[in-house]
């Protein structure tokens, strides 16, 4: 990368805070926005600092680990989690982080930044829809969830409200594709998780987008097993990235209830889509 | 600890798995933190080296490798261990709900948390697809 010599200036130590700096932006917008940090370390790393995407990929993964825990521990509390719903969906998306992280070892690197790019690009058009509840909860019960005793309640103004649990077959076949972008690309791959269950398995979108993140951290901690015995996780560039993540998804989540979140989305749509378009631009001209 | 106390009511295990998580991540940005303040006093002043990709060094690839670096305070061990620590936070999660499924004497369920768990420790130690 040409015209970012002035990188190499930068010693251990400053190099170290400017990640930590980066990665803390990240972890705050990743929260406020419901997206994950892990969409925006990646190009931070590889476009802006010139990483090497596989190191960038590992560093990301573990601050993936870091917050989803961090976040299921506060939902779990409050009930909206499916945690059987959850449970039964890690099997796809742990085999799904298994070839995810398999692929990553085997395609050239231009080619895990295309696929990036353009994971990115669909991400700034998910945030850029409106988040609405749609009307669910009046639908007959899925005889296949009933047997798998996945129905439950959620928390709401007027006590606990039942729900059903659709689709399974079809929900588990997405998971098990949102798993592989995991492991490919060091991302919680939040979006596609909640996409599944949101609009596939018909569940409330408060239940969706918790229990996608209980599953984010097992996701991610299947294909960080396989980068770090691999080599990718450097424990100079993790640091800085793990601690900054975690902090900045923990003053985003702070933040988050009550705050206005519609026109932030929106900025980091954008953002999003122009790294995303960065990405593929990259990846084609054979620089990452 | 607070962790077995508790009946694993279907409530009692939503906190149990939240506290477990809660201390796991804590845990693991502590002795990352002591790490990586070790690593920065030690080689703060060295010009970085990550636009060619190189890999680890062997022992901060496997488990036991990353115990023996972190025991002798090596700073890149130490931060490994914490990092470590960080992945086996969720592998923990799973193991305590195949036995939460146990007492609750749900079959389909321990089946499908024992998967997940076999899985994870598939990685863990280096297997691969």
């Amino acid at each position: 990368m040409h015209g970012k010599e002035k990188d190499a200036f930068l010693n251990i130590f400053e190099f170290t805070i400017l990640i930590w700096l980066g990665s803390l932006g990240a972890g705050f917008l990743g929260a406020l926005t419901g997206l994950g940090g892990g969409v925006v370390i990646v190009p931070f790393l590889a476009l802006g600092l010139g990483v090497d995407i596989r190191y960038a990929i590992g560093a990301s993964l573990v601050s993936v680990i870091a917050t989803s825990s961090g976040a299921a521990a506060a939902y779990v509390k409050e009930g909206f989690t499916n945690i059987r719903m959850g449970m039964f969906l890690e099997m796809a998306t742990t085999m799904g982080a298994l070839v995810g992280a398999a692929l990553a070892a085997r395609i050239p690197t231009a080619a895990i930044a295309v696929i990036f790019g353009c994971v990115l690009i669909y991400s700034s058009y998910l945030s850029s829809r409106p988040q609405r509840e749609s009307q669910k909860q009046k639908e007959s019960p899925d005889p296949l969830a009933n047997r798998l005793k996945m129905d439950s309640t959620y928390p709401t103004r007027e006590g606990p409200t039942p729900y059903h649990v659709h689709a399974i077959p079809l929900g588990f076949s997405l998971l098990f594709g949102a798993g592989t972008l995991s492991g490919l690309l060091g991302i919680g791959s939040g979006a596609v998780k909640v996409l599944a269950m949101d609009q596939a398995m018909r569940i409330p979108f408060k239940v969706s987008t918790t229990t996608s993140n209980f599953m984010i951290g097992v996701t991610a901690a299947a294909s960080s097993g396989v980068y770090l015995n691999r080599g990718y996780i450097d424990p100079g560039l993790a640091m800085p990235v793990m601690l900054g993540v975690l902090l900045g998804s923990l003053i985003g989540a702070r933040l988050l209830f009550g705050a206005r979140t519609r026109i932030l989305r929106i900025i980091f749509g954008f953002v999003i889509l122009a790294l995303g378009i960065e990405m593929i631009y990259n990846g084609v001209t054979g620089r990452l | 600890m607070s962790l077995f106390r508790r009946e694993w009511t279907e409530e009692g295990l939503d906190e149990n798995l939240g506290t477990l998580l809660r201390t796991g991540v804590l845990i693991s940005a502590v002795v990352v933190l002591g790490g990586g303040i070790l690593y920065l006093i030690h080689s703060g002043s060295v010009l970085p080296d990550y636009r060619v990709f190189h890999g680890e060094p062997a022992d901060l690839r496997s488990v036991p490798g990353i115990l023996k670096d972190a025991l002798s305070l090596r700073p890149a061990g130490l931060i490994q261990l914490g990092l470590l620590l960080l992945i086996a936070t969720p592998v923990t999660r799973v193991a305590f709900s195949v036995l939460a499924f146990a007492q609750q004497r749900d079959q389909t369920y321990v089946i499908v948390t024992l998967i997940v768990f076999t899985l994870l420790i598939y990685s863990l130690v280096g297997g691969g697809l």
